[in-house]
């Protein structure tokens, strides 16, 4: 797939909690095509601790507005400047890149999306995507609490969705791997997106119920086209580069201790 | 348009602008953003007589106006690169220069000689200075009799040019520039990365795998131009200058303080397209300035007595 660098204009900066926020992005000309699952490197200019580019999910492109999505988790100086941004202000992407999710088979029928935390973002657009194929996703997200629980309104417009939180705030309490989902209905395919132990935790879970399961992993990177090598994962086929051989691995091939 | 053109003992480059090896792949990593035909020189990825896996992860730390790295020479090995890469890389029309690296010094040899028989590769980097490997690499780099060993040997077995990468980590970089000089490199390229660390004080544990790491970005670039100046005074071979060139402007610093051409590394990762700007960039100020060739302000520097 083409990779572009591209001026892309912010339209709206939403603040969702105190440590989220959803960048919409324009662009003058046409989108690029974009995969479910593949990510942006965005520059931040005005940082002065902010050497290298961020890598951002894609969290759902929107055709008919020709608007790109970033859901953004402040996490460093980077972050934190970027949810200060204005309408208005011009963001200078390298994107899209990585690979995506892989397409689900036509008998690959009960699909689940499991993401957590900021690891939501690919979800929606591989929901969107999913239910465009004629697929009927089934979500379930997980959080702290009810309040850093994103975009639920957009998530239900493509399939039934479940939540867990630490707390009990909102759905099952727990952590995702514990809702009774799981138990109750049975899944040939599971997508997985969020914290490392989380993703642990639901790769342990597909393997002990025989379900294909893909992760997407949000290693440190540098150049994010596979120059540098430094994001690295650990594979059965040796170090692969997250940023052009993932994001999305499927978890047989890694070498996770689960 | 000013002229561009470069010989750099003996190696014609349409250019000055060369990609740092470990920055830029195999170029084909770069072919959505940038004409790999219009750079001056692409120095691939550093090659080793054998596969390498590495350093394990974590191997990059961001810091203030740079990055740490320890990839620690991460290929699939020379003949891999024979057999695989190079085809593909025939295609490509400039300098194709290979960066090698090695454990001992026959590892070097028996790399270069391998690599002396492809036709499209006109000149190696010798990597005497890469300081993420455990064994060899920056060993050989630090001390002028071992630089002075391993460049004589690779000199008998590879008769095109031969660039010999320095190390910054050293107390004299001139006099060990010097000694490559005298074992028979055709020029040298300075600087590889500045051995640096970086701790974590949340987890009390280091950031990279391997401890240490090599410091690159705009933050090495004041040591770099110290370095090229000092070491274009001690030598009659050209300079290749590089650490933290991120712009045309800093480009024109190095050809000021004498070196004959430059190499972008750390940059390729914020800006894939930089490689096209940096050209454009000297072009414009050479003609902005009255300048009819690069080679105008090639040690150029105006230091008052």
């Amino acid at each position: 797939m083409k990779k572009y660098m591209h001026d892309l204009v912010i339209t709206a900066n939403e603040k969702l909690n105190n440590q989220y926020f959803l960048l919409k992005l324009t662009l003058n000309s046409t989108l690029p095509d974009m995969l479910p699952g593949q990510f942006a490197e965005v520059l931040i200019d005005d940082s002065p601790t902010t050497f290298l580019r961020r890598p951002i999910s894609i969290n759902y492109v929107d055709k008919q507005k020709n608007e790109l999505w970033l859901l953004v988790q402040k996490v460093g100086d980077g972050t934190i400047k970027m949810a200060e941004y204005p309408i208005g202000k011009t963001l200078n992407l390298v994107y899209p890149l990585g690979n995506s999710f892989s397409n689900l088979l036509p008998n690959k029928k009960n699909v689940l999306l499991i993401g957590g935390g900021v690891g939501i973002a690919p979800m929606l657009m591989l929901g969107a995507d999913l239910k465009e194929k004629g697929f009927e996703p089934v979500f379930l997200l997980g959080a702290r609490s009810e309040k850093d629980l994103l975009e639920l309104t957009d998530f239900t417009q493509y399939g039934q969705v479940f939540t867990t939180t630490e707390d009990g705030s909102h759905g099952e309490k727990g952590y995702v791997t514990q809702h009774s989902i799981l138990t109750k209905q049975k899944f040939d395919k599971i997508y997985t997106c969020g914290p490392t132990p989380m993703m642990k935790a639901v790769a342990s879970y597909a393997t002990k119920n025989g379900i294909e399961c893909e992760a997407s992993l949000e290693n440190m990177m540098a150049c994010g086209i596979g120059a540098c090598l430094c994001c690295v994962e650990d594979t059965k086929d040796g170090h692969k580069c997250v940023c052009t051989e993932g994001p999305v691995f499927n978890i047989k091939d890694l070498k996770w201790q689960i | 348009m000013a002229d561009l053109n470069i010989n750099l003992g003996g190696l014609a480059l349409k250019n000055p602008v060369m990609t740092a090896s470990g920055t830029f792949g195999y170029g084909f990593e770069f072919e959505d953003f940038v004409d790999l035909s219009r750079i001056g020189g692409i120095i691939v990825k550093g090659t080793t007589i054998r596969h390498r896996e590495g350093n394990p992860y974590p191997r990059m730390a961001e810091t203030p106006s740079g990055m740490l790295n320890a990839v620690g020479l991460q290929n699939k090995g020379v003949d891999y690169f024979i057999n695989k890469i190079y085809p593909d890389l025939e295609k490509v029309n400039t300098n194709v220069i290979v960066n090698v690296s090695g454990s001992t010094i026959d590892d070097y040899v028996e790399t270069a000689e391998k690599l002396a028989y492809l036709s499209h590769i006109p000149a190696i980097e010798l990597n005497i200075s890469c300081p993420n490997v455990k064994q060899g690499g920056m060993a050989f780099g630090t001390c002028a009799g071992s630089a002075e060993e391993v460049v004589k040997a690779v000199r008998k077995a590879y008769p095109k040019h031969m660039m010999v990468k320095l190390s910054p980590n050293v107390t004299d970089i001139a006099e060990i520039a010097r000694a490559v000089e005298f074992a028979g490199a055709d020029s040298v390229s300075l600087i590889n990365t500045l051995l640096g660390m970086a701790v974590d004080a949340k987890t009390r544990k280091p950031v990279l795998s391997t401890v240490t790491g090599g410091l690159s970005g705009p933050c090495v670039k004041p040591v770099a131009l110290r370095m090229v100046w000092q070491t274009a005074k001690a030598v009659n071979i050209p300079v290749v200058g590089l650490g933290g060139i991120m712009n045309a402007t800093d480009a024109i610093e190095f050809f000021l303080a004498g070196a004959s051409a430059i190499q972008i590394g750390t940059a390729n990762f914020i800006d894939p397209t930089i490689t096209m700007k940096v050209i454009d960039g000297i072009n414009e100020y050479l003609d902005e300035n009255g300048f009819g060739s690069i080679k105008d302000i090639i040690g150029a520097l105006e230091i008052a007595d």
